[in-house]
């Protein structure tokens, strides 16, 4: 079938209504960046989901981490996505133009050779992150373990994405199908989704982030509902397996282990995070699994859009006061969050 | 040898600074007889503008904090439609940074006005505590030659020329802080010459704009608001090397939102476009320029994506960082 053909079928299908959640934030940037909802037959809704490991992330650690940035000698190491976000009382950047030592690093694997060059400074990298960047986590404190450095340690608020796609599953019967994130299926490969689509019978189909493979990946899914039999497609087999990759996995679980926890907007979700193991823990500074449950500012419809219940646009705070330089509910905080994306291609 | 505070109190360090520095380099009549300011000879009407510099790593493939402070403002005088003829310079050093290092921008800086045709006729040095940091302030004086040219003068029908290739200041700047090797090089350059080649045509300029920080979606909001327009752009037809694309995809970065220091659009009417377009390519540097686009009624601005979708094209907020996921 022809990449034509795929776009003629998807923009003139005239089937059963389909809402299709895009689990992962990159997702959702690609299907603007390629103008996909322009190409889809209005009866095809595609629906943002929580991919966003900033945006689930509990405003208390945010706290914990602003305060240890304003202690002295002390000094937090982050990726960028993390600057902006609010916690009860600042963000980063606030607390860093406040006198706090904040530092934006692209790779974790950058943080040991600056704890290693200035040994004086206590440093502590906000571990933030899905299934994705979990090994590398696991790799930073192999070498943390290996060179015996003092000064690093991990403050983690680590999610799996299995679990919350199970919560979803549960909890929200309309969502028709998912458009399963490629990136986690890398390592976690594509079987993890087979007893969710058996259990719930519906289609996960993994995509890749090219227009095309998600053209691609939502013919799949309108094929699959179409002749009623939906179940786990890889339709990103270049770089996902069934199996995933089995050396990460066993990376992670050499270090960490399943816990309970909250996920901003929605709540607690059962074995939904990784924790550094007990034998590991004295390289974990202030992660928490027991965070209390927060209320959202009053008319933030986050939980709703996070659950796919609503498009961030229907939220009456949307563009009017919550704004990436205002933001009211966490889905606004971060560039991968749904309604951060939504309002830079919507605004 | 590192600057130290005694370099900015006016005495004898300073003058050395002055001396062994700045004037050895940018020497021209005008500078050299160290008035209290410059006085110039200058016809017409004149555009007139500032911008500061302050950009880190100082030095990066393709250029450095000199060259892009005479190249920054030449260009800015340059998308008035005027001939940059004089610009001023001012430094504020942090004690600790070498001098070499200011001797190596001045150098550049020298190298720059002269192709570029500018004259540097005035300075100011000040040394600051802090940690060998250098920033540059340069103001600049340009003759206008070609009147009319407007961010609010695009008009219906008109059509986009982009210079060259997108992102490649940005890709660079940022491969050298994440100590990634490429061979992406920063694109900072005067785009006079092209200027001139498109007033030598004679074509109706209606307007231009350097791409700089924000990206070209920054530029072409600003040409929609300001000339209460749609812009509708082709994504096949933005020219992106194709190392810069591959960089991108790697960091999830859009080359529409990254910064540029030697690219700009030109708005033309369309019954001019294939001959303005020419006269844009047969400049040093503008060999890959394009059409990307077209001016509407409406506001915004629209892109036809690779796929044939439509996606909507706003301004860079934040910073263009890095996806973690």
């Amino acid at each position: 079938m022809t990449l034509q053909q795929v776009k003629d079928e998807l923009l003139h299908y005239d089937g059963k209504p389909v809402k299709i959640m895009e689990v992962c934030g990159t997702h959702t940037a690609s299907i603007f960046k390629n103008g996909i909802r322009s190409l889809l037959s209005p009866k095809i809704q595609l629906i943002s989901g929580p991919g966003c490991p900033v945006c689930v992330t509990a405003p208390a650690y945010i706290d914990r981490l602003v305060e240890f940035a304003l202690q002295e000698k002390c000094c937090v190491l982050t990726f960028g996505d993390m600057m902006k976000v609010k916690g009860n009382r600042m963000s980063l950047t606030e607390a860093k133009a406040v006198g706090g030592k904040v530092r934006i690093l692209y790779s974790p694997l950058a943080a040991l050779q600056i704890a290693t060059e200035d040994r004086d400074t206590q440093y502590v990298f906000a571990a933030v992150g899905f299934e994705t960047t979990t090994p590398i986590y696991a790799l930073m404190l192999e070498e943390i373990l290996k060179n015996n450095i003092q000064n690093l340690k991990l403050m983690t608020s680590i999610k799996t994405i299995i679990p919350a796609l199970s919560y979803i599953c549960e909890n929200e019967k309309e969502i028709d199908a998912f458009l399963c994130p490629g990136h986690v299926s890398v390592i976690t490969g594509s079987a993890v989704y087979e007893e969710l689509a058996k259990k719930f019978q519906k289609p996960f189909v993994v995509s890749g982030f090219e227009g095309e493979h998600i053209l691609a990946a939502v013919y799949e899914i309108i094929k699959q509902i179409s002749n009623h039999r939906p179940g786990v497609k890889n339709m990103y087999a270049s770089a996902v397996t069934e199996e995933g990759n089995q050396k990460a996995v066993a990376l992670i679980q050499k270090y960490f282990e399943e816990a309970d926890d909250y996920w901003r907007g929605i709540g607690k979700i059962e074995d939904s995070a990784m924790k550094l193991k007990t034998e590991y823990r004295k390289y974990d500074l202030g992660s928490s699994f027991e965070e209390v449950e927060e209320h959202l500012p009053k008319g933030c419809r986050c939980t709703d859009v996070i659950l796919g219940r609503i498009n961030p646009v229907e939220c009456p705070l949307f563009q009017k006061v919550c704004s990436p330089f205002n933001a009211v509910g966490p889905c606004m905080v971060s560039t991968e969050g749904a309604c951060g994306i939504w309002y830079k291609n919507c605004g | 040898m590192k600057i130290d505070m005694s370099y900015g109190s006016g005495g004898k360090q300073t003058s050395h600074l002055i001396n062994e520095v700045f004037l050895k380099h940018f020497n021209n009549r005008i500078l050299s007889r160290m008035e209290d300011s410059a006085v110039l000879n200058v016809s017409g009407k004149i555009a007139y503008t500032t911008d500061s510099f302050v950009v880190t790593p100082m030095f990066f493939p393709g250029g450095n904090i000199g060259k892009l402070a005479v190249f920054g403002t030449v260009n800015d005088l340059s998308m008035m439609g005027a001939i940059p003829k004089y610009l001023t310079a001012g430094f504020i050093i942090e004690e600790g940074a070498e001098l070499e290092t200011i001797e190596k921008i001045a150098e550049s800086m020298a190298l720059a006005a002269k192709e570029a045709n500018v004259k540097i006729v005035a300075g100011d040095t000040k040394v600051i505590e802090g940690n060998g940091g250098v920033y540059i302030n340069t103001s600049g004086i340009g003759e206008v030659i070609k009147s009319g040219v407007s961010i609010s003068n695009c008009r219906v029908g008109d059509v986009i020329i982009l210079s060259g290739y997108l992102g490649e200041h940005h890709a660079a700047i940022m491969s050298k802080r994440m100590e990634i090797e490429n061979n992406i090089v920063s694109d900072c350059a005067p785009l006079t010459s092209i200027v001139k080649k498109l007033i030598a045509e004679d074509i109706n300029i209606h307007c231009m704009r350097d791409v700089t920080r924000g990206g070209l979606a920054t530029v072409l909001n600003e040409v929609a608001a300001n000339s209460q327009c749609k812009v509708e752009i082709t994504e096949q037809a933005l020219p992106i090397s194709n190392e810069v694309r591959g960089f991108c995809d790697i960091l999830g970065l859009d080359p529409l939102y990254m910064a540029n220091e030697g690219k700009m659009i030109a708005v033309v009417p369309q019954s001019q476009a294939d001959r303005a377009l020419k006269a844009v390519r047969s400049s040093k540097y503008g060999k890959n320029a394009a059409i990307i686009g077209t001016i509407k009624e409406g506001s915004g601005v629209m892109m036809t994506t690779a796929l044939k979708g439509s996606r909507r094209i706003d301004v860079l907020y934040g910073e263009g960082l890095p996806r973690i996921c």
